[in-house]
This record gives structure tokens, C-alpha cells and sequence, in this order.
């Protein structure tokens, strides 16, 4: 990666296979899907290269399970998936979420539910994304929406992971994943890598799963002489199992406030004219794309329209939201699917300004088609 | 006449200036046939698969008495049948999941059971990655439990539906999207491949067998055969896919015949466990004549060609020739 300074004209899957190499993901477990599997492709080409391992899993339950594996042995590891292999995942996530394992799970969206329509874009996982696996858990998931962010955010995927010790989600849209764009490679020296903070105090009486000041205990390293117990039943800080009803609440609850305390460092969001916005719209992935040029269309018409696009989706930045629809007496948001972000949205503006846009046929919405709407409202 | 004509040997009413017996006439259509599998679909020039079902579907058809539900797995037989206006099932006919549909098909066949309609039969079918990949664990079960359904895997050895990745059932050395010819071993690396047949076989099963697109009147028996009895079934066949292997179209049965000739696809039945019919090959032929055809394989050949790999691929299918007693 090092003297990759030339532009150059690649697919977002392939962005994310590139992005994952350089953030140091040396481990990928993968099952052949549409419409990710360039994603799988480009790694058992680039893996190999830097000394990393590609293994492509007898299913998608494989992959995951592998990955977890992988990590626990010390490695940076990333999957990708799209709608079905995600559902099929799900179980993992959580395993995952409770063992604090840390893991890149891509979800290049197509149509859903079930098998859909493999080839066509949606926006459909939003929710499934947050609230898959069962149980209360921490969900991390980030939304490029161009090529170069996909490349930018999968490196992020792996920071937060790493630092927060938790599973990341990157949902990319298809149009997103199999767009070609002109996109300059950063440097490797360019890039923050943030890597996992390994235990290394007293072996004696170590605590796996100890509460720490910023609630993300170190993990102890193989090899490195550390007891540990991981398990994906309720475990207290010894990492035993536990049904008490204070150390449950503690272990669940301290999993949850780990990603509450680092909101800073998780969300992520362009802010468009919301500052004398009237009219907000809310979209991410290539929506937001679209949306930020309805925005630009709106203005010219003398319009005062804003966008507010979400890279983080969850937890969704919620302190943005407010600031950017202070003056805001419409807020639209269109998406890929029934509606499914809006009721975030909702929650934190209330129903009464909420106008959607839906749209869950498999084509991507226009630039024209969020213009009409905002000229609806105005 | 008694000798045997295979396929390939034939036109459709004579071999040579001799007119054929009636049952060995290979006419594609006739008013019997059922033609489940009919014309119309958009499967590529040379599917082995399309051909493959074709026979199949229509031998189990006919074996039912027309009473059949078929359940097919996700996968290219799926895709390029099924999209209005090109759909070319004339059969009852059940899309299930990627990995479910051995399950699905128990239900069905549970479900006639129940009902009392017993004379009404199941056919499951898969490819090679929904077969001995994502689908392994409910075939398993389904074998386990001894369930009324007949399980026909089409295996082209790769994830062929999605862009040719390596799937479970994908032979050594084989370049795919997910194993490509590069490194210091260049292709597939992983293993042998998964036996479906011989592990079908571990489950003592009343029935399984192995065919090839190459010998069709041999496949349309097996199935016979199969629809004959009760209980899980499995025919695993051979489909060469042009698309995936990088060969041409009309060189899908040669390859067919030819995995089959060089041993690295042994024809062969078993009940309850034990093999109790093996296909003979009467003139063995060298792995490289089959590889060499396959631009999968092209690696293989050539200036910097590993000479040991192609030496571990005969090694297979000497292994095969003894271990199956194939020596004809």
C-alpha cells in the first residue's frame, strides 16, 4: 500500500477490500454472495500479498464463526455479506457483542426480504443492522456513500472496532458497492491505525472482563500467559458465566455505556446549509448523494433546504439531528426501503415536521424525485 | 441389439448407417416426454446443468406417474429458469432458500404423508454449493431421518450463479474468482474437494449414485432406479459449466466423458452403504487431456507450469481407478 499515491478508478467493493488491507485486516472468512463478493475476490488477491490469510468458508455461518476465531487469535478480520448471509449472521453478532470480540462485518444491501432481488439496491438492512440478533446489544454501523468513503469508513470500521472492542457494520448499498469512481489512495503513513489494547498487567487474578475507566477492558493476547474465559453466556468480569442479578445488569449494561461514552469517536455525519435550513432532509448512503444534490437544486431555487447525511447510522447522532433542524419546519427523509430510519428520526423530532420518501422497487432515488418532494413541503 | 449406445455416440435415430432400436434412439422430444425442464429458459450455450436437469426431472417425472414436487435451491438452475417470461418448469415447483432445501423438501414429503398422498413423490435439487456447502447440515439431517425425497445435486464445481467462486466441490488447482492463479500454489489449494457421494453413503441411505451428462441414457437409469424406492436418495451428476471451467461450449460432454475416462469422476451406485455397481472405464485417458481443454486449469500448462500438481492430479484419479475397481 505504501507508494499508492495514483488515482485510481475502482468499484466501492473494491474500495472496501483495499481500505480493510491497509487498516491492517490480515484475516477474512467469506461466503459467495450478491452483491458483495468482489469484496471476498479482491481479498483473496490482496491478502496473500501482505502475509494475511483468505479463506473462503463452507457457509455464512462459517464465515462469521471464522472471523471471531481469527480475532480472538489476535488478528484484525473482516467479512462481507449482503441481505440473506447477514440474516444468517446474526446469531454470531451477538456472540460476538458479548464476548467483545472485535470484527468488520460488511452488508452490501440488495433488495429484500428474503432473496430479493440479488442485483438491485436497497437500503432495506437499516434496522436489521441495529437490532438483528437478539437481546440488548451495541451496534456500530457505519453508511458511505462514495467510493473514497468507503475506503475512509472501512478503515474506521476497524478503529472503532479495535478500540471499542465490538463488532462494526458497514452497510453499503449496492449501487454503492459496484460504483466506479476516480478515488486517490492515502498513503499508508496518512492513515490513523488504532490497534487493540492488549492486557499486559499482573497475571495473577486477572480480570477478562474487568470494568475500566473507559469500559473497554484490555484483551488478553494468546500466548501471552493470561487466563480467560470466553463465553456467549452472561459473564461477570472474571469471564465466567453468571445469573446474578447485579453482575448481569453490570455486564449488559457496561457493554451498552461502552459505546455511549465514545459517541465522539463513533459518530460521524456531513452537514449540509442546515444552519438557516427550513427544510431538513436526512438521507445516507447513495440517497444522501442524491439528496445533496436536490439540496444544492433547492437552493438555487431560492429554496432554504439542508442536508443532514449520517455516516454513523448507529448510534445515530442524535445531537446533530437537533442542531440541524433547529429551524427546520419540514424534515424528509428519503430512503431505500418502507421507512425504517424515519423512526429515528421521528423519535428525535417528533412526528409532527416528519415527511418520507420511500422508495423499495430497486432503483436508486434521483436527485429530481427528492427535489419534487422538497418543493411539496416548501 | 444388446450392446448399450452412449449418448454421445449417437445422433438422434442412428449410429453410423445403423438404425437404432427404439429405446436406445436419443430423439430430445417425443409426445411422452414431459419436458418439465422445456425450452425457453436462459441458461449459457453448453450448460450441462440445463441438460442435466433435463433428464432428470423428466425420467422422475415419468417414474411418478406424473406426480411430482419438485424443491430447488437457490443457485443457476434457479435463476435461469425461473424469471417471467423465460420460467420452463411444468412441474409443481418449490424456490426455497440458498441452504434449506433438503428441509423444505422433508416438509413436503412429511406433509404428503399426512395427507395420505403417498403416490405423490419429492425431488430435491441443488447445486454443488447449496448441496455440500450451505446446504450440508439439513442434507445430512434429511439423509438421517431417512426422509421420502430423491436429492439430485448438479455439481459444476463452483459458485458458477454468483461469478465462479471455489466452492466445497471445486477439484485441486482450479482457478477461480476466490482462488486465482497466482502465489506458490496457484488456483484451488484447499484439500480434495468433498466427497457428497461417499458421505451420502456413510449415512446408509437406501440409494445413491453418481452420473454424468456424458452418459445419459446411464443417468436416466439411475434415476429410474432411485424413483423405484423409498426413503432419502441421492444422485450426485457431473455438469461441466463452459462459463466457470473457461471451455467451450460444445466441449461439454467431451469433458463430461472425460472427467469420467481419466477417473476423476467415478460412475457408481451404492444401497444401504455399500457400492454394488461401478461404471468401468474401457480406455483410460490421461488428467491433461481433460485439464488442458479448461482455461481453469491453463496454469497447469505451458513455460512455468508446475509439472507436481498435474502429477497430484493423476495421482487422484489412479487413486479413484483402484479404490472404485474401475480398471474396465
Amino acid at each position: 500500500m505504501s507508494n499508492r499515491t495514483l488515482p485510481v478508478n475502482i468499484q466501492g467493493n473494491h474500495a472496501c477490500a483495499l481500505g480493510a488491507v491497509a487498516a491492517g485486516c490480515r484475516f477474512y472468512a467469506g461466503y459467495p454472495i450478491t452483491p458483495s463478493s468482489e469484496v471476498a475476490e479482491r481479498m483473496s488477491a490482496e491478502l496473500p500479498k501482505v502475509g494475511g490469510i483468505f479463506i473462503q468458508m463452507e457457509d455464512e455461518i462459517g464465515s462469521m464463526g471464522a472471523i471471531i476465531g481469527a480475532s480472538m487469535g489476535g488478528s484484525k478480520v473482516m467479512t462481507a455479506t449482503s441481505g440473506p448471509g447477514f440474516s444468517l449472521k446474526q446469531e454470531n453478532i451477538g456472540y460476538a457483542a458479548m464476548t467483545e470480540t472485535p470484527c468488520v462485518v460488511v452488508n452490501v444491501m440488495r433488495g429484500g426480504p428474503s432473496t430479493g432481488m440479488p442485483t438491485r439496491p436497497a437500503q432495506g438492512d437499516v434496522m436489521q443492522a441495529r437490532w438483528g440478533t437478539h437481546g440488548d446489544h451495541p451496534a456500530i454501523v457505519l453508511v458511505p456513500s462514495s467510493v473514497k468513503e468507503v475506503f475512509d469508513e472501512t478503515v474506521r470500521a476497524f478503529n472503532l472496532a479495535e478500540t471499542l472492542r465490538t463488532p462494526v457494520i458497514l452497510l453499503i448499498d449496492e449501487v454503492v458497492g459496484h460504483l466506479v469512481e476516480t478515488i486517490a489512495l492515502p498513503k499508508a503513513s496518512e492513515l490513523d491505525l488504532v490497534d487493540r489494547k492488549w492486557a499486559d498487567g499482573p497475571k495473577k487474578g486477572f480480570q477478562p472482563f474487568a470494568v475500566t475507566d473507559d469500559m473497554v477492558p484490555p484483551m488478553p493476547r494468546p500466548g501471552d500467559g493470561y487466563r480467560a474465559h470466553f463465553t456467549g453466556l452472561t459473564h461477570d468480569e472474571s469471564g465466567f458465566p453468571t445469573q446474578k442479578p447485579e453482575k448481569v445488569a453490570q455486564a449488559v449494561g457496561r457493554i451498552l455505556d461502552k459505546l455511549e461514552r465514545h459517541r465522539d469517536l463513533i459518530e460521524s455525519y456531513e452537514a449540509l446549509q442546515t444552519d438557516d435550513a427550513e427544510l431538513l432532509v436526512v438521507a445516507y448512503g447513495i440517497t444522501g448523494r442524491s439528496a445533496r444534490k436536490a439540496v444544492a437544486m433547492a437552493r438555487d431555487k431560492g429554496l432554504k433546504a439542508g442536508l443532514l447525511r449520517p455516516i454513523t447510522l448507529w448510534p445515530f447522532p442524535e445531537a446533530a439531528l437537533k442542531e440541524a433542524t433547529k429551524n427546520a419546519r419540514h424534515v424528509l427523509v428519503p430512503e431505500m426501503n418502507a421507512g425504517q430510519l424515519c423512526y429515528e428520526v421521528e423519535r428525535i423530532c417528533g412526528t409532527e415536521r416528519i415527511a418520507r420518501l420511500n422508495r423499495f422497487d430497486g432503483e436508486a432515488i434521483s436527485p429530481a424525485h427528492i427535489l419534487e418532494k422538497i418543493e411539496e413541503l416548501a | 441389439m444388446t450392446q448399450r449406445i452412449k449418448f454421445y455416440q449417437t445422433g438422434t435415430l442412428a449410429v453410423g448407417n445403423r438404425l437404432l432400436d427404439e429405446e436406445n434412439r436419443t430423439v430430445q422430444s417425443t409426445p411422452e416426454r414431459n419436458n418439465s425442464l422445456t425450452s425457453g429458459h436462459r441458461a449459457c450455450q453448453g450448460c450441462g446443468e440445463a441438460l442435466g436437469a433435463r433428464y432428470v426431472v423428466d425420467v422422475a417425472m415419468r417414474e411418478a406417474g406424473n406426480k411430482l414436487i419438485a424443491v430447488n435451491a437457490t443457485g443457476c438452475l434457479e435463476v435461469f429458469s425461473t424469471p417471467y417470461p423465460e420460467s420452463s418448469w411444468r412441474v409443481p415447483w418449490i424456490h426455497s432458500l440458498f441452504g434449506n432445501a433438503p428441509a423444505v423438501a422433508t416438509g413436503v414429503a412429511a406433509a404428503l404423508r399426512a395427507k395420505g398422498r403417498v403416490d405423490t413423490r419429492v425431488l430435491a435439487q441443488g447445486g454443488d454449493g447449496g448441496t455440500v456447502d450451505i446446504g450440508f447440515g439439513c442434507l445430512s439431517g434429511m439423509f438421517e431421518r431417512n426422509d421420502d425425497v430423491l436429492y439430485i445435486c448438479y455439481d459444476n464445481e463452483a459458485y458458477m450463479n454468483t461469478g465462479v467462486q471455489r466452492s466445497g466441490s471445486t477439484p485441486p488447482a482450479a482457478r477461480t474468482a476466490t482462488t486465482p492463479a497466482m502465489g506458490q500454489t496457484k488456483g484451488n489449494v484447499f484439500g480434495q474437494g468433498k466427497n457428497a457421494a461417499l458421505i451420502a453413503m456413510a449415512h446408509f441411505i437406501p440409494y445413491v449414485a453418481t452420473a454424468s451428462v456424458a452418459d445419459l441414457h446411464d443417468l436416466e437409469a439411475k434415476v429410474a432406479k432411485a424413483m423405484g424406492m423409498s426413503g432419502a436418495r441421492y444422485i450426485h451428476v457431473h455438469v461441466p459449466c463452459p462459463l466457470g471451467w473457461g471451455s467451450k461450449p460444445c466441449d461439454t460432454i467431451r469433458l463430461a466423458r472425460l472427467a469420467v475416462e481419466t477417473g476423476l469422476f467415478p460412475l457408481f451406485e451404492a444401497e444401504h452403504g455399500e457400492i454394488t455397481e461401478v461404471t468401468p472405464i474401457r480406455h483410460k485417458v490421461p488428467v491433461e487431456e481433460y485439464l488442458r481443454p479448461q482455461r481453469r486449469f491453463a496454469h497447469l500448462f505451458g513455460k512455468s507450469a508446475d509439472t507436481h500438481v498435474l502429477a497430484a492430479i493423476q495421482q487422484m484419479a489412479d487413486r479413484n481407478i483402484e479404490n472404485f475397481g474401475l480398471s474396465g
